[in-house]
């Protein structure tokens, strides 16, 4: 029994352990001990790489750089763990997927300094297999760095460091095939004769490619692309095992890249929206609807008249969007939820799938203000139940309750489903101003008779309604 | 301005037309309210509370006798004799059925506004008498219906036998056939309804009903929101269908109305007769010629097989203070619409189709029947057009699907052949590692993309085996490409896990 055998087994174990994971966190009742899983997966495939390490004779220098390395990282990741903000979650995920695309493009470049750099006198690889360690470097490169400046991209839209609306560079979907094909281009150049000059020039292409990318898809459509990186950079880990031949890396890197894509897929599908279309940027090419439509006016309503509307009303509905989020609202929407259930009012949310900036955002936030979960329903099992609803909360979102999305086929969000807000009997907008939501398309809803507006940030006007009750 | 608000002389009747909270809301809206004494009391609302809530207590001459009246029962002759000149009054008035009292309205310099004859756009729902006190009618309707019933209306297996549940009939998906169907459901009861309106089933199945439809050539969307008089044809099914239904459900209500027609004749005598003894019939439509044969208006008349026809015409006054609320509201909300300044001045705006509907007299004149207002409750011919096109899309068909699948086997096949062996074993784990990432989260639940997201990003911090085999080999630049590699997935794996650990700790029933 060698080291290298050991570690093979303790790469099954897991790898096992990691799918247990993610089968866990399909469900509530098993989602913790599914965390559990991943973090025992993870410790024994890292111990088992350092004994590995070890028995391949590494230098003290490095095995000291290399404990240096994990706790220094682990000190950062958990504090940044334990500081974030619940609605900050989608700007750190976002970020932490940008760590994963730089340290394979690290890998790989350093694949390349223990094999390509050294020529022909290079012992790691076996003479016929050289080709194909060229073309994974170069490969696994250009994923990471995609994935790298995409996330990155995305974490500064998220965090409004940069404006959220689509870059619009002219012909760009010429720009993105383009750059595909010079890329290919580069592959093959460097498979034939691998020097620094190419692998620099695709890490650069790649990393403009994923800026690019994500620069021009708009911010309505962030927790698509939050998810797609997630895929992203599962494929990166993929790459970087083909390199180095290391089947844990393949296989973890295949399930969260094959688990993210089919996560992004379901919300695309959740939005009716082509997932090619999605990643290519196309949701601001179309023009948007001539604008000076009259909708007529809109009502005003004040906190304590909605009071007294929750108070008399036996079913409420609350749809919560990114204004939520924004406004740290949840805790006072807990309280008012809490106490109307206390009165035998039925309270429940409804949950538009692409409500907020990643996939189940709401959700995570009303956890987080400690909302029981069997209330927190999705759209399509509360979207029949609008018509019995005497009051509905539209709390901070705006075109995921959208009538024009079914009414105007020549809105841009035609065709997308939307919580049917407006057939409850009384709808209160929480809203800032009149200004337009993410999608940059007006809201019929909000001209409606039965819909009322509530001005102001959220959270204050929601403490508003609590003392009036 | 001041408004008036003087006591119901119709004998029998509960309501009021304003109640101390609606009271307050018209000041809000910077009006003056004189209540009659005592006008409240069969609603139980006091002098007191009224004076409580900012009105002044008035003889019944100087309610009469202000700017705006705000009354539920059409006014007597000598009421209208009281009002002032100049003066406005609302009220419940049926212009269609009564037009001599719009004659004599019109006779004084007057504006009379009919409750009962708001539009049904749902911007007038807000003041639509007719379907607040509908909604209490069909409440009333069932709770009177219980009272005489002799049995349980929820089904029952208890230790002294099983009960079945009463099967109550619903004939007419109005306001209050809603209200009736909702109540009798929530009792226990089954519950069916039928109505010529076929937009309705969706309504009747909401709220715990069966709908019945009749199937007739000519049941269409109605475009005005009412039943609309049928033709021979359907009223022979119709009839075919109600007298099968009799011989088998214990409880009908009827809510059938047609404006400004009698109330057609659903239930015909023999219908009666062959109803299980201890049936009971609530005829809502009673005061318009009753929609059951036998019925009597305000009476209850038990036939010769022991059906009990109920045939009360005052069922929403049955809940006076309930009525009162809901009708002063409507009232309020009529205020709030013609006074767009919140100064107590009355604007009345004649091209507002809401008011100009309800404007039976004004100057003297005439103002009943108003043009037409259409109300489209569904625009159904535009849709199927679009459900067609979006249809071409769909058939990707079978064989497209067995094409893709079969290239990209083939593909893989080629690719995986021409490889080196270990590349070969590579792509193999690859492959089968994508398929179970596919089906692994499959079914995950909504709530949990974010911790399934996050826990996949901390996982794919895997890429630190990576970098933890390439440092130390000896080479500078390796070594510190590793090395911050290394840094990096560690943040990462440390990082992702004690997020998702840390937000599934909120997740709780």
């Amino acid at each position: 029994m060698t080291m290298e055998s050991v570690a093979t087994a303790a790469y099954l174990v897991a790898a096992l352990l990691f799918i247990m994971s993610l089968a866990g966190l399909s469900k509530h009742e098993s989602a913790k001990s599914g965390i559990w899983y991943g973090i025992a997966g993870m410790v024994i495939a890292v111990l088992a790489t350092i004994g590995l390490a070890f028995s391949r004779d590494i230098t003290t220098v490095g095995a000291i750089l290399m404990l240096i390395a994990i706790v220094v990282g682990a000190g950062i990741g958990l504090w940044r763990a334990r500081v974030v903000q619940m609605t900050g979650m989608p700007e750190l995920i976002a970020l932490l997927h940008s760590f994963v695309g730089l340290a394979a493009v690290l890998v790989g470049w350093a694949g390349y300094y223990t094999v390509e750099a050294i020529g022909s006198g290079q012992t790691e690889i076996a003479n016929d297999l050289l080709g194909i360690h060229h073309g994974e470097v170069i490969v696994g490169v250009f994923i990471g760095a995609v994935t790298f400046t995409g996330s990155i991209v995305a974490y500064l839209k998220l965090s409004a460091k940069i404006s959220s609306s689509p870059m619009m560079l002219p012909g760009k979907n010429f720009l993105n095939i383009g750059a595909l094909v010079l890329f290919v281009a580069l592959t093959v150049w460097f498979v034939i004769t691998p020097n620094i000059g190419i692998l620099v020039a695709g890490t650069v292409l790649a990393l403009l490619l994923g800026w690019h990318l994500v620069a021009s898809i708009g911010g309505g459509d962030m927790p698509v692309v939050v998810s797609m990186l997630n895929s992203y950079s599962g494929w990166a880990a993929a790459a970087s095992g083909f390199l180095l031949g290391n089947n844990l890396l393949i296989v973890t890197g295949a399930l969260v890249g094959s688990s993210g894509a089919y996560l992004s897929y379901i919300m695309c599908a959740a939005m009716n929206r082509s997932f090619i279309s999605v990643i290519a940027g196309g949701f601001g090419i179309e023009a948007p609807a001539s604008g000076d439509v009259d909708y007529g006016e809109h009502h005003e309503i004040s906190a304590e008249e909605t009071a007294d509307l929750l108070k008399e009303a036996s079913s409420v509905i609350i749809t919560p969007g990114y204004g939520m989020a924004v406004a740290q609202a949840q805790y006072p929407v807990a309280e008012i939820t809490r106490q109307l259930r206390e009165k035998g009012v039925n309270v429940r949310f409804g949950i538009h799938p692409v409500a907020g900036r990643l996939p189940g955002h709401m959700n995570v936030l009303l956890a987080e203000a400690k909302v029981p979960y069997d209330i927190v329903l999705e759209m399509d099992e509360i979207n029949d139940d609008f018509p019995n609803t005497d009051v509905v909360l539209v709390i901070g979102a705006n075109d995921t309750v959208n009538p024009a999305a079914e009414d105007d086929p020549t809105s841009p969000i035609a065709g997308m489903p939307v919580l049917r807000v407006w057939e409850a009997k009384n709808v209160i907008v929480f809203k800032r101003s009149m200004a337009v939501g993410y999608a940059g398309v007006q809201n019929p809803l909000f001209f409606k008779d039965n819909s009322s507006m509530l001005f102001g940030d959220a959270k204050e006007r929601v403490e508003d309604i609590l003392r009036a009750m | 301005m001041l408004i008036g608000v003087p006591r119901e002389s119709r004998p029998g009747e509960t309501r009021v037309a304003a109640t101390p909270k609606t009271v307050e809301q018209l000041i809000g809206l910077g009006y003056t309210v004189a209540v009659e004494s005592d006008a409240g009391a069969a609603s139980s609302f006091t002098d007191d509370a009224y004076r409580a809530a900012g009105a002044a207590i008035v003889s019944g001459q100087e309610a009469w006798a202000a700017e705006i009246v705000f009354h539920v029962n059409a006014p007597s002759d000598d009421e209208i004799a009281m009002l002032s000149d100049g003066a406005t009054l609302v009220s419940l008035l049926s212009p269609a059925l009564t037009p001599e009292l719009v004659d004599k309205l019109a006779t004084r310099d007057v504006t009379a506004m009919a409750m009962d004859a708001v539009p049904r756009i749902s911007r007038a729902q807000s003041l639509d008498v007719l379907s607040s006190m509908a909604n209490i009618a069909g409440y009333r309707a069932v709770i009177e219906a219980a009272n005489v019933f002799g049995r349980f209306f929820t089904g029952q297996v208890t230790a002294a036998g099983k009960v079945p549940p009463a099967k109550v009939l619903v004939a007419g998906v109005g306001v209050a056939g809603l209200a009736a169907i909702g109540t009798a459901s929530s009792l226990g009861a089954v519950v069916r309804a039928t109505d010529p309106r076929p937009e309705v089933a969706d309504q009747v199945k909401s709220l715990g009903g069966e709908y019945m439809p009749i199937e007739s050539p000519e049941v269409e969307v109605s475009a005005t929101g009412y039943a609309k008089e049928m033709g021979d044809d359907y009223k022979a099914r119709e009839a075919k269908m109600y007298a099968e239904q009799t011989k088998d459900v214990d409880i009908i209500i009827t809510t059938a109305l047609i404006p400004g027609k009698p109330a057609p004749r659903l239930i015909t005598g023999d219908m009666v007769a062959a109803m299980k003894p201890g049936s009971v019939i609530v005829d809502m439509a009673a005061a318009n010629g009753g929609n059951v044969e036998g019925s009597r208006p305000g009476e209850v008349v038990v036939t010769d097989n022991d059906v009990t026809i109920i045939g009360y015409t005052d069922l929403a006054g049955r809940l006076p203070a309930q009525a009162s609320q809901l009708y002063g509201t409507n009232l309020v909300n009529l205020m709030k619409l013609m006074t767009p300044g919140k100064d107590g001045q009355l604007v009345l705006d004649w091209d507002d189709v809401v008011q100009r509907s309800m404007t039976v007299a004004r100057h003297r004149e005439k103002t009943w029947p108003p043009p037409p207002v259409q109300v489209s409750a569904v625009p159904a011919a535009a849709k199927p057009a679009a459900v067609a096109v979006k249809e071409e899309k769909v058939p990707a068909g079978p064989g497209r699907r067995y094409t893709l699948v079969g290239i990209g086997a083939i593909v893989l096949l080629l690719i995986t052949a021409a490889a080196p062996a270990t590349l070969a074993v590579n792509i193999t784990v690859f492959v089968l590692a994508i398929v179970i990432g596919y089906y692994v989260i499959g079914h995950v639940h909504h709530a949990l993309h974010t911790p399934l997201m996050s826990i996949t990003n901390a996982i794919s911090g895997i890429i630190i085996v990576g970098a933890l085999l390439q440092i130390g080999k000896g080479d500078t630049i390796v070594t510190i490409l590793a090395f911050v590699a290394t840094l990096l997935a560690s943040i990462n794996i440390f990082g992702g896990f004690a997020v998702t650990r840390r937000m599934l700790g909120m997740f709780q029933r």
